[in-house]
């Protein structure tokens, strides 16, 4: 861990040695009225003014939908292609936000958890985090509140401060990280020696986390689950902005003697995420699923990962269609 | 408001119903709110901020139990309990329907026929942004459409906020679930949610009142009832029913008559 100094000028320097290296560069960027990471190749394609983007980076390692592997069945026998880690690229994350970088954690460990799932890894040993700190929040940001912050660096490779000059406080943070500043080494000056607190958002304390897992684990069979989802439409909105939710189906791209195996996202907000062959659904109605979706990320991820399911990044209460606030909801259960 | 709320808390305390679905402050606009007892019609609001369509609730049978209920309704969802009704998915006398009048007056219907008396005074209107678009959408050629929305559909993840926010959309189980065949390709990408959207589109051709939850509902900004939108425009004239009014002839695509004028299908 090293900490430096890198001016404006300095910045753009680095990113185009960056883009110039051949890795590909994701970063914010503002199309159609909304913030999404793109594919960049200048400094000036990266969004400015904005709190988050709708959708998470997680899809840098956990693509929408993912080919696992493909086959063809020719005189009588079965060719198979396997997913090849080869083909993934070398992948730059810019401007992530720490409660982004902090959702890889939390998916690694699910990703590691009883299977080394070799297309995840094979991802983000090729990821790199440049994440930058918040210097704005607004009232869906938690971060504090989940053992993160505004300047966390969980997650991340590298971790910039932007100062008031332009430049920024450079925190290098792995290996990883300190690989990407060496292709552009001399666009790097000393540390200044500036406190990185003074830049940050202010991001309250909301609640107390401890204290909502010890109250999740005798609250199975609370009434608080209808009364929180009565209103929830059951889509997959909060699921798949989440920079932490990774269940996936398994689906069957088939071609006659041919196909691929595909990996596509999906929620436990569904229906028929839990629904039997035999027609039972284990989780029959909206409550359940909305319970399930608290439990998992505040109770058993942590009772199994030892790490909480949530970064408190406030992606799901922006996207929800009918308002599912999950600040709002966690902090009335630790009233309750 | 204070009037909203007493004859909400009204109908609570009398136990003329068991619930009263309405709305309430939200994070940054009202949201949908059920009140179950006559203390929480204290929390209900109403304004032009009230976005949702609260009948996409109605046919919830986990939500609405077996009592009768009481919804405040906005002018998009009164169009949609009137297609509901068409379609035989509410029971008229198991649900009273208010409203808030232009006059802020607070208003319950008598029955059904009432509501399509009100709302006819009521033009569908679509603001000037989604106008543009559609007008941009005439003028293309079917290859410059099919780009546009294929670049729409690029960003569709597949959540199923379009089909939950839809009061339309009540089947309990959607050509999307189907797996046996396998209609449509469930994983997103750029074709497969064509797939997915020009299906859905077809299923609300003639029955979409234009309310756009679907659009609003849509978390990366897909105008996606645009599309409904449009069907529902140029349906109308040849199917004989006015655009955000119920179709009493029967859906456009699931109604088939000995006499119809085109000769492929007789």
């Amino acid at each position: 861990m090293e900490t430096k100094y890198i001016s404006k000028n300095g910045l753009n320097e680095w990113f185009s040695q960056i883009v110039k290296s051949g890795k590909r560069v994701y970063a914010p960027v503002e199309e159609r009225g909304k913030v999404e990471f793109k594919k960049v190749q200048a400094l000036s394609e990266v969004a400015e003014e904005y709190i988050q983007t709708t959708q998470s980076i997680k899809s840098a390692v956990f693509p929408r939908a993912e080919v696992l592997f493909s086959y063809e069945k020719e005189n009588g026998q079965v060719k198979v292609e396997d997913f090849n880690p080869d083909t993934v690229k070398e992948t730059v994350l810019w401007k992530v936000h720490p409660c982004d970088a902090a959702g890889f954690k939390p998916l690694t460990a699910i990703f590691n958890w009883d299977y080394t799932d070799k297309l995840y890894n094979a991802h983000l040993e090729k990821t790199t985090l440049v994440t930058f700190s918040c210097a704005k929040a607004d009232k869906s940001c938690f971060c504090t509140s989940v053992n993160g912050g505004p300047g966390n660096t969980s997650g991340s490779d590298v971790l910039l401060t932007m100062l008031p000059d332009g430049g920024a406080i450079v925190e290098i943070l792995t290996p990883k990280g300190e690989a990407l500043v060496q292709l552009a080494a001399s666009a790097f000056e000393d540390d200044k020696g500036e406190d990185k607190s003074k830049y940050l958002a202010d991001v309250p304390l909301a609640f107390d986390l401890e204290e909502v897992r010890a109250r999740l684990a005798t609250a199975f069979d609370s009434p608080v689950w209808k009364e929180q989802s009565e209103r929830c439409l059951g889509c997959g909105a909060c699921a798949f902005v989440c920079p932490t939710c990774a269940c996936f189906d398994i689906q069957e791209d088939a071609h006659g003697s041919k196909g691929k195996r595909i990996r596509c996202w999906d929620s436990c907000g569904f229906s028929l995420f839990t629904l039997h062959t035999s027609g039972h659904n284990p989780r029959a109605v909206q409550s359940q699923r909305w319970r399930q979706r608290i439990l998992h990320k505040f109770s058993y991820m942590p009772d199994r990962l030892s790490v909480f399911g949530c970064t408190g990044c406030g992606r799901c209460s922006r996207a929800c269609p009918v308002d599912m606030n999950i600040l709002e909801h966690i902090t009335s259960i630790t009233k309750k | 408001m204070d009037k909203l709320r007493e004859k909400a808390a009204a109908l609570l305390a009398d136990g003329t119903v068991t619930m009263v679905l309405g709305y309430e402050e939200g994070t940054n606009k009202p949201r949908p709110l059920f009140c179950h007892t006559a203390e929480q019609a204290s929390k209900l609001v109403y304004s032009s901020q009230c976005i949702n369509n609260l009948a996409v609730y109605l046919t919830k049978k986990e939500i609405m139990g077996a009592g009768k209920v009481a919804i405040i309704a906005t002018i998009p969802t009164l169009r949609s309990i009137l297609q509901l009704s068409v379609e035989n998915q509410l029971n008229e006398d198991n649900l009273v329907v208010i409203t808030v009048t232009d006059k802020d007056e607070v208003k319950q219907f008598a029955n059904f026929a009432e509501i399509e008396a009100y709302i006819a005074d009521f033009q569908l209107k679509l603001d000037g942004k989604e106008q543009e678009i559609i007008t941009k959408l005439e003028g293309m050629s079917r290859e410059e459409r099919f780009k546009f929305w294929m670049e729409e559909m690029s960003h569709c993840f597949k959540c199923y906020a379009c089909r939950a926010a839809c009061p339309l959309c009540y089947c309990t189980k959607c050509i999307v679930e189907e797996n046996r065949p396998q209609w449509i390709n469930p994983w997103a990408a750029p074709l497969a949610n064509m797939e997915w959207q020009i299906n859905r589109a077809m299923h609300m051709a003639g029955r979409c009142t234009g309310c756009g939850a679907c659009g609003d509902a849509c978390p990366v900004g897909i105008p996606i009832h645009l599309l409904t939108r449009k069907m529902m425009e140029d349906l109308a004239p040849e199917f004989g029913f006015t655009p955000g009014q119920p179709s009493k002839n029967g859906n456009a695509l699931s109604t088939w008559k000995a006499d119809d004028k085109e000769n492929f299908i007789r």
